[in-house]
């Protein structure tokens, strides 16, 4: 599908809807890298990559398999760390605090900087024992009746409390694949983080199960800073309004979603969205 | 012609069907035109040696143990047996003795009484060896001339040798289930004759071993015969003591080595935690003899104990425990490490830390894995022998104070297998009821670690 203008086709249109309600007041970024490089071992897989999280905005990493954006998103909460050949240089931060300072506490960061993975990973415990994880370790509920609170609460956020209160000491393990991810996501909202990466989070699910998801991250936005890893370039047109395209471990362009779907300014961003490779 | 002449004949038929075989089979071929039959030759030279070699040898095995009988019963009948004496061991040597010179395994007799029997001996042997070997060469040629009437351009030799080598298979894993088998079907006939003496309730919930090989065999006190302490110190040592070394250490070590250990300390200490497991428990047992119970001894003496025991259960129980170490360790760490990385990586992503993830989500996730391992370990430590024969005492003491002496069932078999026993005494078959309830334990303790380890292989796969 090759196509002359860009401006026709159905991802522009999508882009241009998400465009429709991007009139939000924007402040100060949330998450800012700048020069970021990530190495494993010799190897470079991040080169020079500045880009700033909104929590305003959900924001798309999109490219081809193998050009970094998992690499990428995992160096925002350090995750990258349980990697012993990792290593990550430039600067990235939260809230204008550098998250690679040795002053940074990982374990904290990651509470603050929650992430859902590719295939759901809900732990072999109890739908609520699962949602309570989080706020358990952290200390953040006082009682019993608190923990309960936050488990309906964070659910309730997830769209999944309807489905699963009649069997919360269920096993986690024992629900649907996207209910499952919704699981996920209530389980990373219960220790209420700032923001929260995505990875491919509905590359393992059926198509209404992804409508639910994507849905989810819709109401979820402004709440939390969100950042999502994305196969699908509908899908990044349909929830994000800023898009990142990587490719080969660079960042080629960055920018609102309308614009990278509509009107790219890079000939390989074009190439990639007309599906002339990837 | 001897047994392995024979064999070697039959080996050497097989291989000549193997080459005719396939020769004929590649004529085939070349006729077919375009090169395409339904086996290859070989396999028609696999499935002509095949029926050559396999009736043969079975043959041959059956004629090696009935010729025996049979020139036995020549030599009875000839003139020369009538001098022999009717019975014991007199008659078997010199019927050995003469047989040895007939076979030319010796030169001559030093019993003078054999001599007139070598010759008998010599007749029935070359006649039935001649017997044997033509019958055998039938045998060859029959299955020969089976094999070759089905040698055809369209026949499956290929399927056929395949299901050979299946059956062959099959047999080899047969021998380990037959022998197990065999065992629990000799150890149940024993037992069965045990109880038939005493009673198994008195076996089974009386508090006082003290087995009388010196009673009468016939009208044996059963309330001798009460194994409660034997079960009590075999659970105390093995299932006890052994295993709050164990467990602790082994699943420290596996948590150190799984989750925290660099790869080049984890390539180092392994192998060397794996090398406890091949220690021959007998080491293991100098050990807790020689060093372990007596520094036990002394620093109970030390902290006012009067008078303790120099064969504690304690020390034979601590040696054990370490002895097990490695089973605990290795299951716990390959549970672990079968916990998938998402897990991990999904705790960690919540903001808890290596030790919150390993104690909250990975050793719970890899619970019944775990648990699996730890009874297959006390399945182990209530089945070790040398250890306990040499640390334990053979005094049976049903007592909570590890400081005390304590027998095992393991000990108290080897106390009554060992010495001049005999058979049809209760004191002896007791070994055989103690066996078998020992065998009975870790079977089913195996069995549930194995459903529980494969139940748990399902839930990640």
């Amino acid at each position: 599908m090759v196509m002359s203008e860009t401006a026709d086709s159905p991802l522009a249109n999508q882009a241009q809807k998400s465009l429709e309600h991007e009139n939000v007041e924007v402040g100060e970024p949330k998450m800012r890298a700048r020069d970021v490089d990530v190495y494993y071992g010799s190897k470079q897989a991040i080169d020079g990559v500045d880009i700033d999280v909104y929590t305003e905005y959900v924001t798309a990493f999109i490219g081809p398999s193998g050009c970094g954006k998992s690499t990428f998103l995992r160096a925002l909460n350090r995750m990258n760390d349980t990697i012993p050949s990792a290593r990550v240089t430039g600067t990235i931060e939260l809230d204008g605090e550098d998250i690679y300072s040795s002053g940074m506490d990982v374990v904290q960061l990651r509470a603050r900087v929650g992430m859902v993975f590719q295939k759901p990973n809900p732990f072999p415990k109890s739908i609520y024992d699962n949602i309570a994880y989080g706020p358990k370790i952290h200390g953040l509920a006082e009682s019993k009746a608190d923990l309960d609170k936050v488990v309906e609460k964070s659910l309730r956020r997830a769209g999944l409390w309807e489905e699963v209160k009649d069997r919360l000491s269920d096993s986690g393990t024992a629900l649907s694949g996207g209910q499952q991810q919704r699981l996920c996501i209530a389980r990373a909202i219960a220790v209420d983080p700032e923001v929260i990466l995505m990875d491919e989070p509905c590359s393992a699910l059926d198509p209404i199960a992804t409508a639910k998801i994507e849905e989810l991250i819709d109401e979820l936005r402004g709440r939390y800073g969100i950042v999502i890893v994305t196969h699908s370039m509908q899908q990044a047109a349909r929830v994000s309004q800023r898009t990142a395209f990587f490719h080969l471990g660079n960042l080629v362009e960055y920018g609102h979603t309308s614009d990278i779907f509509t009107n790219p300014v890079e000939q390989r961003t074009q190439d990639y969205i007309t599906g002339r490779y990837g | 012609m001897s047994v392995s002449t024979l064999i070697l004949l039959v080996l050497g038929l097989g291989l000549a069907g193997w080459l005719v075989a396939r020769s004929r089979a590649a004529m085939f071929r070349r006729a077919s035109g375009d090169g395409r039959i339904a086996s290859l030759p070989v396999y028609h030279g696999w499935y002509a040696a095949l029926w050559i070699v396999v009736p043969t040898l079975v043959f041959l095995i059956a004629w090696s143990s009935i010729s025996e009988q049979l020139i036995i019963q020549h030599v009875l009948a000839s003139p020369a047996a009538d001098g022999l004496p009717s019975f014991g061991m007199q008659r078997e040597t010199l019927l050995s003795e003469a047989r040895a010179v007939a076979s030319g395994a010796a030169n001559g007799v030093f019993n003078q009484d054999a001599a007139p029997l070598i010759e008998p001996f010599e007749e029935a042997i070359t006649r039935y060896s001649i017997i044997g070997f033509v019958v055998s060469l039938l045998v060859a040629g029959a299955g020969a001339g089976f094999a070759f009437l089905r040698l055809k351009p369209d026949f499956r030799a290929r399927t056929r040798v395949e299901r050979a080598v299946l059956t062959t298979l099959l047999i080899a894993s047969l021998v380990a289930i037959l022998t197990t088998l065999g065992i629990l079907v000799s150890l149940v006939f024993e037992t069965v004759r045990f109880f038939s003496m005493v009673n198994p309730l008195d076996f089974l919930f009386g508090t006082n071993w003290s087995p009388d090989p010196m009673s009468s065999a016939s009208d044996p006190d059963g309330s001798r015969y009460g194994a409660i302490p034997l079960f009590w110190g075999t659970l105390f040592i093995g299932a006890i003591i052994a295993m709050i070394v164990a467990i602790p250490l082994g699943m420290m070590s596996a948590i150190y080595l799984n989750q925290y250990a660099a790869p080049r300390v984890r390539t180092w200490v392994k192998p060397m935690l794996e090398i406890l497991a091949g220690v021959p428990t007998v080491v293991y047992g100098y050990f807790a003899a020689l060093t372990i119970a007596p520094a036990i001894r002394d620093i109970a003496l030390s902290l006012g104990v009067s008078n303790p025991s120099s064969e504690s259960a304690l020390a034979a129980g601590l040696v054990m425990g370490v002895m097990i170490i490695p089973f605990v360790s290795s299951m716990a760490d390959d549970s672990i490490a079968a916990v998938p990385q998402a897990m991990k990586d999904g705790s960690l992503a919540m903001g808890a830390t290596q030790n919150e993830t390993i104690k909250r989500v990975l050793v719970p996730a890899a619970l019944p894995g775990i648990v699996a391992g730890i009874m297959l370990a006390i399945s182990r430590a209530i089945g070790e022998t040398m250890i306990v024969v040499m640390a334990a005492s053979f005094a049976a003491n049903l007592s909570a104070n590890p400081l005390e002496a304590m027998t095992t069932v393991t000990v108290q078999i080897v106390a009554l297998l060992t010495g001049e026993g005999s058979f049809d005494h209760p004191a002896t078959l007791a070994a055989f009821a103690l066996g078998f309830v020992l065998f009975m334990v870790t079977l089913v303790l195996n069995i549930i670690a194995l459903r529980v380890v494969k139940r748990f292989r399902e839930a990640y796969e």
